[in-house]
C-alpha cells in the first residue's frame, strides 16, 4: 500500500508552520529529518513520568528508566535485524559511532602500512576519522574511485582491497544519492581477509536494513535522520568484535570494577557507553523505530523511489540543460537525494532565492570535499526527500528554481 | 523576509559578473594567502603586493556565491593604490557596517577614524547584515586579505 502521505504530515507538528507567509517545504531531510507527533511525546513522556539516572538506582522511578533505555535497545535491535540486544552500541551520532570504531578496533589492531579502503563518496565521518589514524599509527588510506554516472568504479577493488585490514563504504552517497552493493563490497572485504564497515546514516532512515544481509562487521547509522531525537546515533557490530575491542571514553556505566591500580570493564554493550547515556533521546529513537516500522520500510522505499522519478522527470522536463542532477539517473539504483547545479548560478544564491519561496534546500559542499573535487564543483544545492514530502514539494521546488534566474541571469 | 532585492543589488552583482582584478600575481614579488569558509566551501584567494607600505597591485582568484565573489571586488577596487593604514581603516568601516564588534587580533587603525571612510561601491553590501548567513560570505576576502598584507609586511 503506498505511503499516504497527508496522513504522514499531519504526524508532523512543524509541517503547519509557514516560512517567509509561505507554507513549509522542507527537502533537507539528508541533513536532518523531522519529528512526528509521538517522537515529541515519548521525550517528554520520559521527562515527565520515568526521569532518573540509568543502571543504578533500585528505587522505581530508576527501574523504569533503566527499561525504557533497554526496550529502545531492544526496538533498535530488531528494526536493524541484530541478532542480541547486546550488539547495539549507542552513540552520539554515526560520527561517533565511526569513530568509536576507529579508536577501539583500529588503535588495538592496525599499525602502521595497514591498509583501510573507502570511497570517494564518502561523507567526513568517513574520512576524517581513519586520516586521524593514519597520522597517529601510520595506515594507509586508500579510494575507491566513482564513476562519472555516480556509481563506484570496481574494475580495481581486488588491487585495492589487497593486504587490506577494514573496508568502510557509505550505503548511500548523501550528495549523489546512489545506493552501494554493500553486500557485493563485504563479501570481497572478506574474501580479501578484510573486516566491513557500513555508515548506514543515509540507509537505514530510508530502506529496510538487514544487517545480516548486509553481511557487514560494523554498522553505523544516525537517530536524528530517521524521525529520532538529535544526540542519539547506533553502532552494530558483531559480539565476538565488540567483546575483543578495548573501551572508547572512560567514565561511570562501562565499568565493572575500579580499584587505585586499575579498573575492569562492564560487559557489552555498556563498556562503550561511559557516563549517563542519552536516555531521552534513546527513548525517542525507540518510538522513531515504532513509527516507521508503522509506516511500514518497504512503503518508505516505495514511496522514496516514485517521489525521486518524480522529481528526476519533473526537473529536467523543465529545465532541460540549465539542470545538472548528480548520481545515478534510475530512481531504483538511488536515494531521494538530489545534488544539482543550474544555470551555473552559485548554489548558495540558490538556496537563498528558494529560502525566499518557503523552500529548504542545503547549499555547499555537504561534508563531502573530496567529491566536489570529483564532481569539479566546489558546491552544489541538495534536495533530500522524505516520509512527508509529496509531488507538491517537488513542484514548489521547480517553480521556486526559475526565481533565480530574475538576478543571475542577464 | 527581508527583500532579496536588498541583498542582490544591481552594483554588487555587476561586480559578480564583471569581476574586477580576477586572476594572480607573481608570487614573489607578490603574497598569496587563501581563506576558506568551511560552512559552504567557498574560496578566495589573494594575491597582493605591497611597497613602502602602499597596495601596489591587487588580484584575486577562487569560486563561491556571487557575495563572496563581488565582496573580493569591490575590496580590490576600493584598496589598491591604498596604504596599509587606509587599508585597515576600509577593514574597520565594512566590519563595523557588517555589524561585527572589532576582532582584536586585527590591527586597530592607527591614525584617521574608520568612522570616516567612504566605503563607495561597498556600501552595496550593507543589505547582507539582514541575511545573518550570508556575513561570513561578505566578510572572508577582507579576512585574507589582512592575512596576506600582514604576510607581506612580515617578509618586508
Amino acid at each position: 500500500m503506498a505511503l499516504d502521505t497527508a496522513a504522514v504530515r499531519a504526524d508532523f507538528p512543524i509541517m503547519c508552520r509557514e516560512v517567509h507567509g509561505r507554507r513549509l517545504v522542507y527537502l533537507d531531510s539528508a541533513a536532518t529529518s523531522h519529528k512526528p507527533r509521538p517522537v515529541i511525546d515519548a521525550v517528554t513522556d520520559y521527562y515527565e513520568r520515568f526521569n532518573s539516572n540509568v543502571h543504578r538506582g533500585s528505587y522505581q522511578l530508576a527501574v523504569e528508566a533503566t527499561e525504557a533505555l533497554e526496550e529502545a535497545r531492544r526496538k533498535v535491535a530488531n528494526f536493524i535485524g541484530a541478532a542480541r540486544d547486546s550488539e547495539i552500541v549507542f552513540a552520539k551520532n554515526a560520527t561517533e559511532a565511526i569513530n568509536l570504531v576507529a579508536r577501539t578496533w583500529g588503535r588495538a589492531n592496525l599499525g602502521p602500512g595497514d591498509p583501510v579502503v573507502i570511497t570517494e563518496l564518502e561523507h567526513h565521518a568517513n574520512i576524517v576519522p581513519w586520516h586521524m589514524l593514519a597520522a597517529e599509527q601510520g595506515i594507509e588510506l586508500r579510494w575507491i574511485p566513482i564513476r562519472s554516472d555516480g556509481h563506484l568504479d570496481l574494475t580495481e577493488l581486488d588491487r585495492l582491497l589487497d593486504g587490506a585490514r577494514l573496508l568502510s563504504v557509505a550505503a548511500v552517497s548523501n550528495v549523489l544519492g546512489t545506493i552501494n552493493p554493500i553486500r557485493q563490497l563485504a563479501d570481497a572485504a572478506h574474501d580479501a581477509g578484510a573486516l566491513m564497515m557500513v555508515d548506514a546514516s543515509q540507509y537505514t532512515p530510508h530502506l529496510p536494513t538487514d544487517v545480516a544481509d548486509m553481511g557487514a562487521d560494523f554498522v553505523a547509522f544516525t537517530g536524528h535522520k530517521m524521525c529520532g531525537p538529535t544526540g542519539i546515533g547506533v553502532l552494530w557490530a558483531k559480539p565476538e568484535l565488540l567483546e575483543a575491542m578495548p573501551p572508547f571514553l572512560g567514565g561511570g556505566e562501562m565499568i565493572l570494577n575500579v580499584t587505585k591500580e586499575g579498573f575492569s570493564t562492564a560487559a557489552v554493550p555498556w563498556k562503550f557507553e561511559a557516563g549517563t547515556p542519552p536516555i531521552a533521546e534513546a527513548v525517542g529513537l525507540g518510538a522513531a523505530v515504532d513509527y516507521l516500522t508503522g509506516l511500514g520500510m518497504e512503503q518508505v522505499r516505495e514511496h522514496e523511489v516514485a517521489l525521486t522519478g518524480y522529481a528526476l522527470r519533473t526537473l529536467n522536463q523543465r529545465y532541460g540543460d540549465d539542470i545538472t542532477i548528480h548520481g545515478p539517473t534510475e530512481p531504483a539504483e538511488r536515494g531521494g537525494v538530489l545534488s544539482f547545479e543550474y544555470k551555473g548560478i552559485h548554489p548558495h544564491d540558490v538556496a537563498q532565492v528558494l529560502d525566499r519561496s518557503g523552500v529548504c534546500v542545503r547549499a555547499g559542499h555537504h561534508c563531502d570535499k573530496p567529491l566536489m573535487r570529483v564532481l569539479g564543483c566546489a558546491a552544489t544545492s541538495r534536495a533530500s526527500m522524505y516520509v512527508y514530502n509529496d509531488e507538491s514539494d517537488v513542484d514548489a521546488l521547480a517553480d521556486a528554481l526559475g526565481e533565480a534566474d530574475v538576478f543571475f541571469i542577464e | 523576509m527581508p527583500d532579496l532585492e536588498d541583498l542582490y543589488r544591481e552594483i554588487i552583482l555587476d561586480h559578480y559578473r564583471n569581476p574586477r582584478n580576477r586572476g594572480e600575481l607573481e608570487t614573489p614579488p607578490a603574497v598569496r594567502a587563501e581563506g576558506f569558509n568551511p560552512l559552504c566551501g567557498d574560496e578566495v584567494i589573494i594575491y597582493v603586493q605591497v611597497a613602502d607600505g602602499v597596495i601596489e597591485d591587487i588580484k584575486f582568484g577562487g569560486q563561491g556565491c556571487s557575495i563572496s565573489q563581488a565582496s573580493s571586488s569591490m575590496m580590490s577596487s576600493a584598496v589598491k593604490g591604498r596604504t596599509v593604514e587606509e587599508l585597515q581603516q576600509f577593514n574597520h568601516a565594512f566590519r563595523s557596517m557588517m555589524s561585527i564588534e572589532p576582532d582584536p587580533d586585527d590591527p586597530a587603525p592607527t591614525n584617521g577614524n574608520s568612522a570616516d571612510v567612504k566605503l563607495g561601491d561597498l556600501e552595496a553590501l550593507k543589505g547582507v547584515v539582514k541575511f545573518p548567513v550570508r556575513i561570513k560570505c561578505a566578510t572572508l576576502s577582507w579576512h585574507t586579505l589582512t592575512q596576506a598584507v600582514e604576510e607581506a609586511q612580515a617578509d618586508s
